[in-house]
């Protein structure tokens, strides 16, 4: 693969802290972001929305909001008939709800006026008649109530998606086991909350061609889905992702909004703009999954596993979007930690008359971690054993492959472990002596905080306590969203006589900095500055496809594609140097924006005078790269999900402060170790941890998705005042370790870091807390009233324990049984037996 | 649909303007709509994000709860009025430098709460940058590289170099 070490020589901007290409004009208000483009004679969008959960649609009454003077265009489902949604498998989305809306918040009728308070006005006129439907509130109503359906599609009435896996005998697994414990988890929703809301601007010019400007994270998918609801060729299409104000996974659908803002483009002949309240942010959510486990797992007396079943329970909410791919999700990367010689996945999404849910940082992966974690915790309580330890001891190892067939590459979890007990003194902090609280929490609000007697043994005081919590993530999905042969991500580079350098690239920047990803690679291997590059990103009229800014894909992917073109590029720099100083091709290096003898390096030429010698031999230099990630070893149906070039490894320590007679609970410091492979850029590598971090904090700690009690639906909580999440008083002290392990497959040994360190802090907090008063919360997010009432329950002589209890019952079906890599499979599923002959 | 506009006059950004407006509009409506300056966001526009922060006669307001009627008469800065010409604001400089703005969306209104609080402050502890800090919400950082590029940009704003520790850089 095209990556390059360049044969030790030492690298002069990968590994370095430039700033980001884009850094001063998003500190000077001059980032152009979706809404601040203006167009002449632009007009204004505004979108109805369904306030009922589940109704038909019975009329629609257009009349009196056309009337009103400055409205230019109404559309309804009916102009727009054809379904859409990211997943083939899931087309289940119209731009405007054609016969029947499926959430509040679901798009009805869309209005295009001159400004945007005649806009409003006019969506106000616009008379829905509904006949309202009964609605599906929960995972267990979905699985109960078949009638009405949601949906005309799925497994069965309301339930989307239901598999069942199997890796090797788990039922031998667990009769080997010393302990075997089951344990039931929730984790709550939450949203990705960015910054900047949705927007959208379309113009159709009059020769024909559309673009679209959308905060989009994934341009390409919206080409796509762009072309098929207008029926409309891709060649007539522009869709320009502008710099996205915060995605965190949020902004990765094709949306109804921009759908409907190119077709009154087209319908009115004007360019036409949407920008989503943030109320309507929240409706357009494809957050994270409410997620029920029962996660069932085997030990011996040293904490090994010997067997794992899991099962997850996703509400979907009202449509398809990822879930197919998250439900897998939840099931797919137990097996990249610790080793799980057997292992076995049951899951299942229900469809709920909710917002959507879809990919949230973590993808799907963030719930079952802090299932599988908080278990680990409790094993390693019963075993008496201390749990960074019991985790060390098991790890996968490096360049095996898993019992569900995901190829481990680097592994640099044992260094994450090591640097972060070493930091945080965990040896000096941690004890099982948990504390009984039996005097404080019985009296209440108001009684002085004391440990109980049994305390004597304890490291931290009472009320303090720590945790630890591991995890691994994707670089980068190994399948596309659509089935093809093409590569992932593909880089264009133009080199001019002038020496100007610029690198096209279909990726997308949402603020995790992949323009200058690009910039800094194309740098170190021509041997220029990256700050004398140009980068075109994210316009699929100018640069190659990407995928996408989802899956931690973009740094691994254009990283390798960008090696690839700019390796290319400087050969033929490299062969009309070599003619011009007379000197063999291998003494030619390229570093301080020259072409020179390594072995003489005062001879040589300017980069520019490089690119002068190399057009007037070969004529205009272009060079492409692209990339395409090796293919996975499992064959079985299902092992599409979870395959990665790479898995980059992170470990947390949390320390906390919980507060008996009010259960808040405060984190006061996280030491955080992130195996990265390489830093193409560390001080960018230290956003990402700290802002995971952040996003992990608001996950455990605060931020929920919930809906009114009664068959409503509506959203409780739908602005940014009472969606809590963390401001700079709730967020706590940090400290990062990178360990730098290069994985073959990464540029320059590079793995993610945008995801994965957000997921161990909740399991780290959660099982600091039990350090710290004694109560399991097995339910995200900790509210206190949550820890207060465990701890009463705990004081009452009950379990101290706040969570799910039970799981619903379901039909499974028969799994779809692999050998594992070590009973000798070959990756594919044995053929199926039938059981009930 | 004729609107009888409003009008006023206000300093902006060190220069005398005036605008016509649709008099219900908010500054930061004003600003971003009538005026072009784009470079004010809005993250909520109920005052609950500080996203839209600018400076009225040096003291940090939310644009959003503002009418532009009442900047009448006023001082008002924006973070295109940061800068000093072509010389970036000490802010500016270390904001980028540092890896204090990942999308970019929130900084302009962190920038010009952290310049009221070095006017006001020229050496703030990390707890007072918090505290100053505490109503402007970031989803990317985890604040702590803003943290540092305030704490850097006052030191050289007072004449001191300051380096960020290596283990904000590199990790420990």
């Amino acid at each position: 693969m095209a990556n390059s070490q360049d044969n030790g020589k030492p690298l002069n901007v990968v590994g370095k802290p430039f700033r980001k290409v884009d850094a001063r004009a998003k500190c000077t208000g001059q980032t152009k972001f979706a809404d601040d483009i203006f167009l002449p004679r632009m007009l204004y969008c505004k979108i109805l929305r369904s306030h009922h959960p589940h109704a038909l649609i019975k009329n629609i009454d257009l009349t009196k909001a056309l009337a009103l003077p400055g409205v230019v265009a109404i559309i309804t489902g009916k102009d727009l008939p054809i379904p859409y949604g990211i997943l083939p498998v899931s087309q289940d989305e119209h731009a405007l709800c054609i016969d029947k809306v499926r959430f509040v918040g679901d798009p009805v009728a869309a209005v295009a006026a001159i400004d945007e308070d005649v806009a409003f006005d006019a969506m106000n006129l616009i008379e829905v008649e509904y006949e309202r439907l009964n609605t599906i509130s929960s995972i267990e109503e979905a699985i109960m109530i078949d009638e009405p359906r949601i949906h005309e599609y799925g497994d069965e009435a309301n339930i989307h998606k239901k598999v069942s896996l199997e890796f090797g005998e788990v039922e031998e697994g667990f009769a080997e086991a010393d302990l075997v414990r089951e344990d039931i988890f929730f984790y709550e929703g939450n949203t990705h909350l960015p910054m900047e809301q949705h927007a959208a601007v379309a113009y159709l010019d009059t020769d024909e061609k559309l673009t679209l400007w959308s905060s989009t994270q994934t341009p390409h998918y919206v080409h796509r889905a762009l072309t098929k609801v207008l029926e409309m060729p891709a060649s007539h299409i522009r869709v320009i992702a502008t710099p996205n104000g915060g995605g965190f996974g949020g902004k990765s659908d094709p949306f109804n909004h921009e759908v409907v803002v190119c077709k009154l483009s087209m319908l009115t002949g004007r360019p036409v703009k949407v920008t989503l309240t943030r109320e309507e942010v929240f409706y357009c959510h494809r957050g994270r999954h409410p997620v029920l486990m029962q996660v069932k797992t085997g030990v011996k007396k040293d904490g090994a596993i010997t067997a794992m079943h899991f099962k997850s329970f996703l509400d979907g909410g009202a449509y398809g979007s990822y879930g197919v791919a998250s439900t897998f999700y939840t099931g797919a990367l137990q097996t990249v930690t610790y080793e799980v010689p057997r292992y076995k996945f049951e899951g299942l999404r229900a469809f709920t008359n909710k917002p959507p849910c879809g990919p949230k940082r973590g993808h799907g992966t963030p719930q079952p971690r802090y299932a599988l974690e908080v278990q680990l915790d409790k094993i390693a309580e019963e075993l008496r054993l201390d749990p960074a330890e019991m985790r060390r001891q098991h790890l996968v190892k490096p360049n095996t492959v898993t019992a569900n067939y995901l190829r481990i590459g680097s592994m640099g979890l044992g260094a994450c472990i090591d640097k972060i007990v070493e930091g945080s003194e965990w040896k000096n902090k941690f004890s099982w002596n948990v504390p009984q609280a039996e005097a404080t929490a019985r009296s209440g609000p108001g009684a002085v905080a004391t440990g109980s007697t049994s305390d004597s043994e304890r490291k931290l005081p009472y009320g303090k306590g720590i945790g630890i919590a591991c995890s691994s993530y994707i670089c980068g999905a190994g399948l596309p969203i659509y089935w093809n042969n093409m590569p992932q991500s593909g880089v264009q580079l133009r080199l001019d006589r002038q020496g100007g350098v610029c690198v096209m690239c279909g990726s997308t920047d949402i603020g995790q900095g992949s323009d200058s990803i690009l910039a800094y690679i194309v740098a170190e291997v021509l041997g220029i500055d990256p700050f004398d590059i140009r980068v075109v990103t994210a316009d699929t009229d100018l640069t190659p496809v990407d995928l996408g800014s989802y899956s931690s894909r973009v740094t691994l992917m254009t990283g390798n594609a960008a090696i690839q073109a700019a390796e290319r590029a400087r050969e033929l720099l490299t062969i009309a140097v070599a003619e011009k100083l007379k000197l063999p091709i291998e003494n030619i290096s390229f570093a301080e924006r020259r072409a020179f003898d390594v072995e003489n390096p005062e001879v040589g030429v300017t980069f520019a005078a490089a690119v002068v010698l190399a057009e007037s031999k070969f004529g205009t230099i272009g060079t492409v790269g692209s990339y395409s990630p090796p293919r996975s070893p499992g064959k079985y149906k299902g092992a599409g999900v979870g395959p990665s070039p790479a898995y980059s490894y992170s470990a947390a320590v949390a320390e906390v402060d919980v507060d008996p007679r009010t259960g808040i609970v405060t984190v006061e410091r996280v030491w955080i170790a992130h195996d990265i492979g390489k830093s193409i850029n560390p001080m960018l590598v230290m956003g990402q941890v700290e802002g995971s971090v952040y996003m992990g904090l608001g996950e455990i700690l605060m931020e929920e998705m919930t809906y009114r009690a009664n068959r409503n639906l509506v959203h409780k909580i739908p602005s940014l005042l009472e969606y809590k999440s963390p401001t700079t008083m709730e967020m706590c002290d940090v400290k990062t370790y990178l360990i730098e392990d290069p994985d073959p497959n990464g540029p320059f040994g590079a793995k993610e870091v945008g995801q994965g360190p957000l997921l161990p802090v909740p399991p780290a907090v959660a099982n600091a807390v039990y350090n710290a008063v004694g109560v399991r919360i097995d339910e995200v997010p900790i509210m206190p009233e949550k820890v207060l009432k465990a701890m009463r329950d705990k004081a009452k002589g009950g379990s101290g324990r706040f969570g799910p209890t039970s799981i619903p019952s379901v039909n499974w079906p028969e799994p779809l049984r692999v050998l594992t890599p070590a009973e000798g499979g070959d990756g594919r599923e044995m053929p199926s037996v039938a059981v009930h002959s | 649909m004729a609107k009888q506009k409003a009008h006023i006059s206000f300093t902006l950004n060190r220069e005398s303007a005036e605008v016509a407006f649709a008099p219900h509009k908010t500054l930061l409506e004003v600003l971003r709509e009538d005026l072009g300056l784009t470079g004010t966001k809005h993250g909520c526009e109920l005052g609950e994000c500080g996203t839209c922060t600018i400076l009225v006669d040096g003291r940090a307001i939310l644009s959003c709860l503002m009418l532009g009627l009442d900047a009448e008469g006023r001082d008002v800065e924006t973070i295109e009025g940061m800068a000093d010409g072509a010389q970036l604001h000490p802010l500016q400089v270390t904001f980028a430098d540092t890896g204090a703005a990942q999308c970019g969306y929130c900084s302009p209104g962190f920038l010009l709460a952290a310049k009221e609080l070095i006017d006001k402050n020229a050496k703030p502890s990390r707890e007072e940058i918090r505290e100053a800090m505490s109503g402007n919400l970031c989803r990317c950082t985890g604040y702590i590289k803003i943290y540092e590029a305030i704490e850097q940009a006052a030191a050289r704003m007072r004449g001191e170099e300051m380096e960020l520790p290596h283990e904000s850089v590199y990790g420990l």
